[in-house]
C-alpha cells in the first residue's frame, strides 16, 4: 500500500487493493463514512447510511474472500436521491415526499447493490432534480468543495446531481449515481471536476427512479476517471423489462473499449457552440481539447447543428410537460406529505398539500407544464416543441454521417456564486445550453475535467456520441484524460 | 404571450396548487419571461416535420397481459399518510 489515502483512491485502484487483501472493504467503507462526518458541512447527502454501509461492506469482504465478487464489491458510493431504495428514505429533495421509505429497490440501485457496491448514503440534489446549482433542494443548498484561489466565498456545485458531484470531488464518495434530464450529471460534473456520463435514453432503466420528464431521464455514472465512469456504467446498465423504454440490447465491456488509440477517428467541432459572447476561459479550454485529440492523431471536423440555438425553448415545454403530468401523482393521499389544517373538501387537500410541499421551481415548471398541455394550447407549443425536437435531433444524425464523436464545452461558465442566479429562472435555464441538445436526441455525453480557470475552478468538455456508442465516447474520453493530466484537487482534500 | 394574475390563478387550480394571492404577481412575470423565452420556437418551420414520438427509433413492447404481482396491500399502504382497513382514506367528498 502507497501512502495515498484510502478516500483518494479510484474505483480501479480499489478493487485492485480489496483483491490483493491491501485493506478490506470495511475499511475502505469506515474512511469514507468518517470523510462523510467530517465534511457534512457541504450538505452533499439528505440521509447517511453508515449502519447499511458497514454491513454492505462486510458482505462484500465475504464475496471477496469467497472469489465470487461482483465489479462493483466493496466500492462505496453515494445514491443520487431521486432514486428509490427500500426502506430507506428517499425525498427527491422535496418536502412532498416527507417520510416516504419506498416499499421496493429501483433497478439502477439493485444492479448496483448485486455488483457489490456499498451505499454510503443519498445524495443530495435539486428537487424533482428540477434547478442547475442544486439550491431548489427542500433540504438546502450543496456547497462545491471547491473555492476560487485565495477566495472564501461558496459556489454551487451545480445539478441537478449536486450533491453525487460534491460527494465524489470532496471525496465523501469514491463514485456517485447521477440523473440527467437536460445536463444534471454533466454541469455538476464540469463545476466540480469530476467525471459524469449521461447514457444513450433507454441505457440504464427508469424503473423506481422518481420521475421528472419521462422522454429525457437518463442515470448514469458520476466518477473521478473516465475509467471508473466505465466499470460503473456497466454495472448500473442493462435490459429491464419493467421499463417500457429500456434498450433491449447487451451491455458491452465499456472498460475493453479504452484501447487508448483515437488515430483516425473524426471529432465534429459544431459551429454553434461558439456563440457570441462565448467566455474566452471556456473556448480556450475548448482550443487545447481540440489540439489534445489532433495530436493523438484523431482528426477534427467542422460540423453544423444548425438548431442549437432552440434546444433550449424546446427542453423548456417538453420538460415541463411531463413534469406537469408526472407531478400530479402527489396528492397527499397514497405517500408523503398530506396538509389537513383547514381543509374542506379533496380539492382542498389537494391543492394546499400540493401548495405546501413543492417548492417555487418545481411549482413554476408544474404551471408551465400544464399551460402548454391545457385545451387550444396544446398545438402551439407541445406539439410545436416536439417537432423541433425531432429537428434537432435530425441535426445530430446528419453530423454523425462526417464524424464520430463530438467535441463540446459542458457548460458556458465555471461554478457560480451561491444565489446568484437563483431569482432570474432563464438566467439559470442557460447553464444547460450545451447539454440540453444531446438529451433532447436522446445521445450519450461525458463530461470530463480538462483545465482550471484563472481563478482556480475546474473547467469540462463534452464528448457526444452516437446512440448507444458509450465506448467511443469513454475511449476518447480516456484519451483527452491522459493527455490533460487533471489532476488538481479541492483544497478541504488537500487539507 | 403574457399571463395575468387571473390566468395564472386558473392554471394553479387546473394543476391544484395552491398559490398565495400575494405571489401570484411575481408569479405571472416569471411565467410570461419563460413564455416569452420559448416563443422563438415560431421562428422555426416546422412544416411537413414529424413530432418526435420516440427518442431512440424504438417500437413500444408487447407483453403478454396476465397479472405479475400482487397481495401486497401492506406495501401499498405503507406510505398512506392515514390508511384506515386497508384503504386510502381522503376527506368527506359527500354531504
Amino acid at each position: 500500500m502507497t501512502m495515498t489515502r484510502l478516500t483518494d483512491l479510484t474505483i480501479a485502484a480499489a478493487r485492485d487493493g480489496l483483491k490483493k487483501g491491501e485493506f478490506s472493504a470495511r475499511e475502505l467503507t469506515q474512511a469514507h463514512i468518517d470523510a462523510m462526518a467530517k465534511h457534512r458541512d457541504l450538505n452533499a447527502y439528505i440521509t447517511e447510511t453508515p449502519d447499511l454501509a458497514l454491513t454492505q461492506a462486510d458482505a462484500a469482504d465475504a464475496a471477496l474472500k469467497a472469489g465470487d465478487a461482483g465489479a462493483m464489491a466493496g466500492i462505496p458510493i453515494g445514491m443520487k436521491d431521486l432514486f428509490c431504495t427500500e426502506g430507506v428514505l428517499t425525498t427527491a429533495a422535496s418536502h412532498i415526499l416527507d417520510g416516504f421509505k419506498p416499499q421496493y429497490e429501483s433497478t439502477v440501485s439493485a444492479n448496483l447493490k448485486k455488483a457489490g457496491a456499498v451505499t454510503l448514503g443519498k445524495t443530495n440534489l435539486d428537487e424533482f432534480a428540477m434547478g442547475s446549482s442544486n439550491e431548489t433542494s427542500y433540504y438546502g443548498p450543496v456547497k462545491n468543495p471547491w473555492k476560487r484561489t485565495g477566495d472564501t466565498t461558496d459556489l454551487v456545485p451545480g445539478g441537478s446531481s449536486g450533491g453525487s458531484a460534491a460527494a465524489v470531488s470532496g471525496r465523501l464518495a469514491m463514485a456517485a449515481t447521477g440523473t440527467d434530464t437536460g445536463g444534471s450529471i454533466r454541469q455538476p460534473a464540469a463545476f466540480t471536476g469530476i467525471v459524469g456520463l449521461k447514457p444513450t435514453y433507454g441505457r440504464c432503466s427508469r424503473w423506481g427512479v422518481v420521475a421528472f420528464a419521462s422522454s429525457l431521464d437518463q442515470a448514469g455514472p458520476m466518477t473521478r476517471t473516465v475509467r471508473d465512469a466505465a466499470i460503473m456504467l456497466g454495472a448500473m446498465a442493462g435490459f429491464d423489462p419493467k421499463d417500457s423504454t429500456s434498450a433491449n440490447i447487451p451491455v458491452p465491456d465499456f472498460e475493453a473499449a479504452l484501447s487508448g488509440d483515437v488515430r483516425g477517428l473524426k471529432v465534429g467541432i459544431p459551429a454553434e457552440y461558439r456563440p457570441e459572447g462565448l467566455n474566452a476561459e471556456i473556448d480556450a479550454v475548448w482550443q487545447k481539447g481540440i489540439q489534445m485529440l489532433k495530436d493523438a492523431g484523431a482528426t477534427p471536423v467542422d460540423i453544423s447543428l444548425p438548431h442549437t440555438k432552440y434546444a433550449l425553448p424546446t427542453y423548456y415545454i417538453v420538460a415541463p410537460a411531463e413534469c406537469s403530468s408526472n407531478l400530479a401523482r402527489y396528492d397527499g393521499v397514497r405517500f408523503g406529505l398530506r396538509v389537513t389544517e383547514g381543509v374542506r373538501s379533496l380539492d382542498d387537500m389537494y391543492m394546499k398539500t400540493r401548495g405546501e410541499g413543492f417548492g417555487k421551481e418545481v411549482r413554476r415548471r408544474i404551471l408551465i407544464g400544464t399551460y402548454a398541455l391545457s385545451a387550444g394550447y396544446y398545438d402551439a407549443y407541445y406539439l410545436k416543441a416536439q417537432k423541433v425536437r425531432a429537428l434537432i435531433a435530425q441535426d445530430f444524425r446528419k453530423a454523425f454521417e462526417v464524424c464520430d464523436v463530438i467535441l463540446t464545452p459542458t457548460a458556458p461558465s465555471a461554478a457560480f456564486e451561491l444565489g446568484a442566479e437563483i431569482d432570474d429562472p432563464i438566467t439559470m435555464y442557460l447553464n444547460d445550453v450545451f447539454t440540453v441538445p444531446t438529451s433532447l436526441a436522446g445521445l450519450p455525453g461525458l463530461s470530463l475535467p480538462v483545465d482550471l480557470s484563472a481563478e482556480g475552478l475546474p473547467l469540462g468538455l463534452q464528448l457526444i456520441g452516437r446512440p448507444f456508442d458509450e465506448e467511443t465516447v469513454l475511449r476518447v474520453g480516456d484519451v483527452m484524460e491522459k493527455a490533460a493530466g487533471f489532476t488538481a484537487k479541492p483544497a478541504i482534500v488537500e487539507a | 404571450m403574457s399571463l395575468d394574475n387571473t390566468t395564472v390563478r386558473n392554471i394553479a387550480f387546473l394543476a391544484r396548487i395552491d398559490v398565495p394571492e400575494a405571489e401570484l404577481p411575481q408569479l405571472a412575470d416569471q411565467l410570461s419571461a419563460i413564455l416569452g423565452f420559448v416563443e422563438q420556437l415560431g421562428e422555426v418551420d416546422t412544416t411537413g416535420v414529424d413530432p418526435m414520438t420516440s427518442v431512440t427509433d424504438m417500437a413500444l413492447r408487447w407483453r403478454d397481459d396476465v397479472v405479475t404481482d400482487g397481495g401486497i396491500q401492506q406495501k401499498v399502504l405503507a406510505n398512506a399518510p392515514d390508511a384506515i382497513e386497508g384503504f386510502f382514506t381522503v376527506p368527506k367528498v359527500v354531504e
